[in-house]
């Protein structure tokens, strides 16, 4: 399990995040909401190490995450950057790279590691996709692979900066069904997501940042009742039963 | 002809290997074997065997022909690697050792130590890594301190390399002897080459090419970008510092006895990406022969086209690579239509 305690972190000169306390727990999608410029990614990273913490600590299973190695730090928790580079390479290859923090001498990818890439492949719908190149894939397809990449990492925590964007609805929905299926195994999901009702529908537990403070963290029943989300992004967030479960909605404030 | 098509489709990978395998042999081969003086077959291999050491063609083969083939090979291969390095170290595929002014470096360490201990040019080697190695720290603090894009590092990198070679024109300037051990340094070019000069230089590229093919693993990693090469693990600034020494080793070494050879870094990695992808072992493995290849076989053309006059090799390299490297760019944007 990962926690962190009482952190502050930032860029030199520009504080973003202020004595955040959070659990990220085994078994639970959680979302993580707020405006643009709360501090979301960089949550994410101070919870990576990507970014030297101003003041806290964040535990990984009681360990202080500067007393682990970067490979022990990378089987315990894997990210699905928001941004990242598109090298003209074999699907299956870049997929294999998951595996990159389970290599011994001399770092070549086994049968075993490419019995779990094809795994991961399947699980995200990209199997079909392992001969071709990446770079010449839909943004679509290329989430697909990506998200099996980290699958392929085999964390206990999966950590997803903004995982839906640019994706059609019905990618967006297979991204979140992926999660909820990774949090029934056991695992701990950390989506960072834009789309309110999303989130709130997905999440077990949704935590909403304000200007780097966290607001609230809790069911995404309570956190809607509570009124954070109005406060915080100004909108009216509304919620109805349907056939097919509670479903929630924005509107603009006053309507 | 429908067969053809399908059997080089199919072993569209094999073919290119044994063209690009055989094309570098024949490279070197025709660059023992022909020359401005006619030297038969029989008479090179003879030389190459140790035989006839004494003769005229024994001397043109060993003394001659053959420290220009490896050195060619030598500069090309690690000019080429160098490339290769630097383009995914810094996620951008406009950098080369040329553009970035680290062969520049390389040839002004090279230059003012030439100038102020012309005794000390057995240093040659080392100094021009430290030159390089310089002009490599100052690009990427550049890069980091400003957070630049890709097009300021490279415009940043043309202004570095601008000033480092005004530098090698104000040493040579003042010190008129300072780079004639290195014939045609600005240009680039294998006249003067011994196989004494290129030995220290060779040493330094064949370990710095073992240790750049060792890490590919890790290149690839670093290729998927610093925050997802950190969460698989890496050690991402620790790694791409150890490869850019590499490749300033490379480029140094390369110019401490072929001079500033610009464009094989360039344009070598890009139309081998074409070939064989991203995939960091194969493409630094292509790239090690195309730059081998394309170095050697320009230096052919160099000393043959106008026998017995002779052009510096920078030249044909940018005659000969310019108009291959706008064709390819030319068949991609086809290729995309």
């Amino acid at each position: 399990m990962i926690r962190l305690e009482a952190v502050s972190a930032g860029y030199p000169g520009r504080p973003v995040l202020r004595d955040i306390t959070l659990d990220v727990r085994p078994g639970e999608v959680l979302a993580l909401v707020g405006p643009n410029g709360s501090g979301k990614s960089t949550l994410l990273k101070a919870a990576l190490g990507l970014l030297p913490l101003t003041g806290g600590q964040v535990l990984y299973d009681g360990l202080p995450l500067e007393k682990l190695t970067p490979r022990e730090r990378a089987r315990k928790a894997a990210l699905l950057t928001q941004s990242r580079n598109t090298p003209s390479v074999q699907a299956l290859r870049m997929v294999l790279h998951g595996r990159f923090p389970y290599l011994s001498y001399p770092r070549r990818y086994g049968r075993e590691d490419e019995a779990i890439a094809r795994g991961a492949m399947a699980r995200t719908g990209c199997l079909e996709l392992a001969g071709e190149n990446v770079a010449q894939l839909s943004g679509g397809q290329r989430q697909g692979v990506y998200l099996a990449m980290t699958l392929a990492q085999d964390t206990e925590t999966v950590f997803m900066d903004e995982p839906t964007t640019y994706l059609d609805i019905h990618r967006q929905i297979g991204i979140m069904e992926t999660s909820r299926e990774l949090a029934r195994e056991g695992k701990a999901v950390v989506l960072v997501l834009h789309d309110l009702p999303m989130a709130l529908t997905t999440a077990h537990r949704v935590a909403v940042l304000e200007a780097g403070r966290l607001a609230m963290a809790d069911t995404a029943e309570r956190v809607y009742r509570s009124g954070v989300l109005e406060r915080v992004f100004q909108v009216g967030v509304h919620r109805m039963d349907t056939p097919q479960g509670v479903q929630y909605y924005c509107v603009p404030r006053g309507l | 002809m429908k067969c053809w098509r399908t059997f080089f489709t199919r072993h569209k990978t094999g073919i290119f290997w044994t063209c690009l395998t055989g094309l570098t042999l024949l490279a070197a081969a025709a660059g023992l074997f022909l020359g401005s003086v006619a030297v038969s077959p029989g008479q090179v291999l003879l030389a190459l065997l140790g035989g006839g050491a004494q003769t005229v063609p024994a001397k043109i083969v060993l003394f001659t022909r053959l420290p220009r083939v490896l050195g060619a090979m030598l500069a090309g291969s690690a000019l080429a690697v160098a490339g290769v390095v630097i383009q995914q170290c810094l996620h951008n595929p406009l950098a080369s050792p040329g553009i970035l002014g680290v062969n520049a470096g390389a040839g002004l360490a090279v230059a003012v130590v030439c100038a102020v201990f012309p005794l000390a040019q057995g240093l040659t080697p080392v100094v021009a890594f430290l030159g390089a190695l310089g002009a490599v720290c100052l690009i990427l603090f550049l890069s980091r301190a400003t957070g630049a894009s890709r097009m300021t590092v490279v415009l940043a990198g043309v202004a570095v390399s601008n000033i480092f070679s005004a530098g090698i024109d104000a040493v040579v300037t003042l010190v008129p002897d300072a780079l004639n051990a290195v014939s045609d340094f600005r240009i680039g070019g294998f006249s003067g080459v011994t196989l004494a000069k290129i030995a220290p230089g060779g040493r330094i590229i064949s370990l710095a090419l073992l240790g750049v093919f060792s890490l590919a693993g890790r290149m690839d990693i670093l290729a998927l970008g610093d925050e997802t090469a950190h969460s698989l693990g890496l050690r991402v600034g620790r790694t791409r510092y150890l490869l850019l020494a590499l490749a300033a080793a490379l480029a140094g070494a390369a110019v401490s006895f072929a001079g500033l050879l610009g464009f094989v870094g360039l344009i070598v990695p890009h139309a081998m990406r074409r070939f064989v992808g991203e995939q960091s072992l194969p493409l630094l493995l292509a790239s090690a022969l195309g730059g081998g290849f394309f170095l050697t076989a320009c230096d052919l053309l160099a000393r043959t086209l106008f026998a017995p006059y002779e052009l510096p090799v920078g030249i044909v390299l940018s005659f000969t690579g310019g108009p291959f490297f706008l064709w390819l760019l030319y068949r991609q944007r086809g290729g995309r239509k």
